[in-house]
Formats: C-alpha cells, sequence, structure tokens
C-alpha cells in the first residue's frame, strides 16, 4: 500500500467531502463559535483532538468487540459513550490548561458529545469498509487519517467562517437579515465554492 | 376553575414548540439533519417522524428517572438513554421503509447528537413531572417535523418544481402534490449541500422580518394608546382649572 492512499484520503475528506459544507455534520459549533476567531481555532483545536482519537477508539471497539461478538447493532451506544467520556476528559485538562480558553468555549465543550461531526465522522469510517478493502490494520491507519482530515477540514472552514463573520459584524445588513440568515447565505456561498474543488482528487 | 388554569398551561406547553419556539427557526437547534436530509419534502417529513418518537420517549424516560440520576453523570447516563431510542428507531426504519433508511443513511444514528434531544433533556425533562414533559417533547419534535417539511418543500420544489410523495414512505399510493413538469427550469443547485444553507437562511430571514413587523406595529399601537392617555390628563387637567378658577 502506498502513502498516497493516506494523503488522498486526508485531501478528500479535508476539502472533498468537507464534513460541515458538504456532509453537513458539526453545523451547530460551526454557526455557534465561529463569531470571533480565537474561539473558532480552541474549537477545532479540541474537535480535533477528540475526533481523531475516537475514530481510532471506535474503530477497535468496532472489530475487536462489538463484531466477533455479533453485537454491531449497538454500535451507536457504544460510539457514544466513548466520545462522551473523552470529551470529559478534555474539559477536564482545557480547564485545567487554560481558564480563558475554558471561558471562551464555554457551553461549547460539553456540546462535543452532541457534536455530529465526531459520531458522524466515527459512523462513517464503518460504512466506508476500510477494514474490508485494506485489512483491519492497515484500514485502521486509512480510518485515522481520513479522521484528520476531516477534523482539519472543519478547522479551515470554522476559521476562514469566522474571519468573515468577524466582518460581516461591521457591514450594513438589513435588520432581519443580521446575525444567523446572513452567515447562512454566506455558508451557502462558501459550499457552492467548495462544489468546485469536487474533481481535484 | 383552578383545573381549567392548569389545562391551559399544559396546552402552552405542547404548543409553544410549533411556532413561538420552534427548535429550528427560533433556537437553531438540530440543524445538521434540517440541511442534510431535506432535500425533498419526504425526507424530511421522514426524520421529523423519527425525531418525533425519540424526543417523546426519551423526554418519557428522563422525567422518570431524574430523580434517581446524579448531577454528574447526567450527560452520559442521558445520552445512554437517547441512543437506546434511537436504534429502536434504526432497526424499526430498517425493517418498515428501506428506501428511507438507505436515503436517511448515516442521519438515523445521528439523531443521538441532536442537539435539540439533548437540550430537550436537560432543560426541560430533568425539571418537570412526565405528563408535561411529554407533552413537551411532542410539541417540540412536531414543531421540528413542520420545519422540515418546510424546508423540504422549498427545496425540492425549487430543484424540481414538483412535490413527489409515495417515494421514501410507506403510503400504499404514489404521486405528485404539485407537478409543474418545469425540468428546463430546475435548480439542482438547491438539492445540493449549498441550496440547504440559503434556503434556511431566507426562511430565518422572512420569519425575522415578520417578528420585526409585529414588533413594529405592537410599538405604534402602544404608542397611540399613550399619547391617547397624555391626551385624555391634559383634558382632565385643563377641564379641572377652568372649573378652579370659575368657581
Amino acid at each position: 500500500m502506498s502513502p498516497t492512499v493516506f494523503f488522498v484520503a486526508i485531501v478528500s475528506a479535508m476539502l472533498i467531502n468537507n464534513v460541515v459544507l458538504m456532509r453537513f455534520l458539526g453545523v451547530c459549533p460551526f454557526l455557534g463559535v465561529s463569531k470571533k476567531s480565537e474561539t473558532a481555532i480552541g474549537m477545532s483545536a479540541a474537535v480535533m483532538f477528540v475526533m481523531v482519537v475516537g475514530s481510532i477508539l471506535t474503530y477497535l471497539l468496532y472489530y475487536f468487540v462489538l463484531e466477533p461478538f455479533e453485537i454491531t447493532y449497538i454500535s451507536t451506544i457504544a460510539f457514544i459513550l466513548i466520545i462522551a467520556s473523552l470529551v470529559q476528559l478534555v474539559e477536564m485538562f482545557i480547564k485545567k490548561a487554560s481558564k480563558k480558553l475554558y471561558k471562551a468555549l464555554g457551553i461549547y465543550l460539553p456540546l462535543i458529545v452532541t457534536n455530529c461531526a465526531i459520531l458522524g465522522i466515527a459512523e462513517t469510517n464503518i460504512r466506508e469498509g476500510y477494514a474490508a478493502e485494506y485489512g483491519v490494520g492497515q484500514g485502521l491507519l486509512v480510518a485515522t487519517s481520513s479522521a484528520f482530515g476531516a477534523a482539519l477540514g472543519f478547522a479551515l472552514v470554522i476559521f476562514a467562517f469566522s474571519t468573515i463573520r468577524e466582518r460581516l459584524e461591521a457591514a450594513d445588513v438589513p435588520t432581519a437579515w443580521k446575525g444567523i440568515p446572513i452567515s447562512l447565505v454566506v455558508a451557502g456561498i462558501m459550499a457552492l465554492a467548495f462544489l468546485g474543488l469536487e474533481g481535484i482528487v | 376553575m383552578a383545573k381549567k388554569k392548569k389545562d391551559a398551561g399544559k396546552l402552552s406547553v405542547f404548543t409553544k414548540g410549533l411556532i413561538q419556539q420552534n427548535p429550528i427557526f427560533v433556537f437553531l437547534l438540530g440543524l445538521c439533519p434540517a440541511l442534510a436530509v431535506t432535500s425533498s419534502l419526504e425526507t424530511g417529513v421522514g426524520m421529523g417522524i423519527l425525531v418525533i418518537f425519540v424526543l417523546t420517549a426519551s423526554n418519557i424516560v428522563v422525567s422518570l428517572f431524574k430523580n434517581f440520576i446524579p448531577e454528574e453523570i447526567k450527560i452520559p447516563a442521558y445520552i445512554v438513554i437517547i441512543a437506546t431510542f434511537v436504534t429502536i428507531v434504526d432497526l424499526g426504519t430498517e425493517a418498515i421503509s428501506p428506501p428511507l433508511y438507505d436515503s436517511l443513511g448515516i442521519f438515523i444514528p445521528l439523531i443521538v447528537a441532536n442537539c435539540l434531544i439533548m437540550g430537550r433533556a436537560t432543560s426541560f425533562a430533568s425539571q418537570n413531572n412526565v405528563g408535561r414533559s411529554a407533552l413537551d417533547g411532542l410539541g417540540m419534535s412536531l414543531g421540528f417535523g413542520l420545519a422540515m417539511a418546510l424546508i423540504g418543500a422549498t427545496r425540492e420544489f425549487l430543484a424540481t418544481g414538483e412535490l413527489a410523495y409515495g417515494v421514501y414512505l410507506p403510503l400504499g399510493f404514489e404521486g405528485s402534490i404539485i407537478g409543474l413538469e418545469a425540468a428546463p427550469f430546475s435548480m439542482e443547485v438547491f438539492v445540493g449541500p449549498a441550496g440547504g444553507f440559503i434556503v434556511i437562511g431566507v426562511w430565518l430571514a422572512i420569519f425575522n422580518a415578520i417578528g420585526q413587523h409585529r414588533q413594529h406595529r405592537r410599538k405604534i399601537a402602544r404608542d397611540r394608546w399613550i399619547e391617547k392617555k397624555k391626551q385624555q390628563a391634559a383634558e382632565r387637567k385643563r377641564r379641572k382649572a377652568m372649573e378652579g378658577g370659575s368657581a
């Protein structure tokens, strides 16, 4: 297996199948914490950690526990529990490491649990059938790199969007469109732009 | 009389979720499925039905167990309750309507991560009794379903010029509510991701504009009322002064 596989997995998860704009995962934090670029960066770092570690753990759990015992139907419950405990860990760590970041992320930190991007990527890794295509061991590497790519894509889009929103604050927008409505239309235009990247891999 | 008042309270628990506190258009909760599975009216409605089941059931169970769950492990406990019902819905949909299961895809397990359900569990069901929680869940999820249907219908109509039914839900018959056969004029972008964002943005702006218009009219009415009262007071004062003068 050549290293290009990983590269393709990262680029396609980051740009072509962008989590937020193409797969609609994680739209709540995308709109919620993108008011300032500082909180956007903090949020994407937390999401990146939980997403990569979470998809490794869920992948291992699926192929070494759930599948051998033929209880794959409880995968949703098992996955969300793993993600919830991971988020708890990150929350405790950030609280200890940076009070400022903890305050800035506020309510959205426990809400990473209900960030559908994390669970969505974990489920996608199983549904894409990486294990069947590359074998369980190498499939894990591909799944990890695609999770990393997805997290990078999330970070890229949320950061770009937060800088646009900072300028929108100062723009002269009709009152009915102020805030979320105009942001959603901006996101739609960004999605159109991302549509143009479809052919690169 | 007391009973009637209580009933009215119950009714508002149910109806507030429909329009006044609509989860999608007012609270912006559960936007991921609202964007992802509303490419047609029917998938939107299908998702709405699944959420009605999950939210009502999870609200009931959460409020039943609210006194037994310690504060520290509240969120994991609620998540397990919600995930149980999502698994039921997942397996049920696969059995009853395979086309709907295929078209909703990954978004059925992702109902677990729908902020609307977790939000209602923590903010309402954990503080209210079973009846009120069930009504709240039903009302909120109906509001969610209505919003999904509205977004789905808009997108499907703009993209194809038609509103078809019977494709995903097992209704037993097929047809179209509106069939313009406007294929040359269809705007396929509205089925795609960009269309989803733009349609929700435009609807939000429309609802905002309606709300502002109403507020504006209420303000005008109130200003008029205050003006009238002021005039009356001035009139009374003048009359009193005149009476005093004549005496």
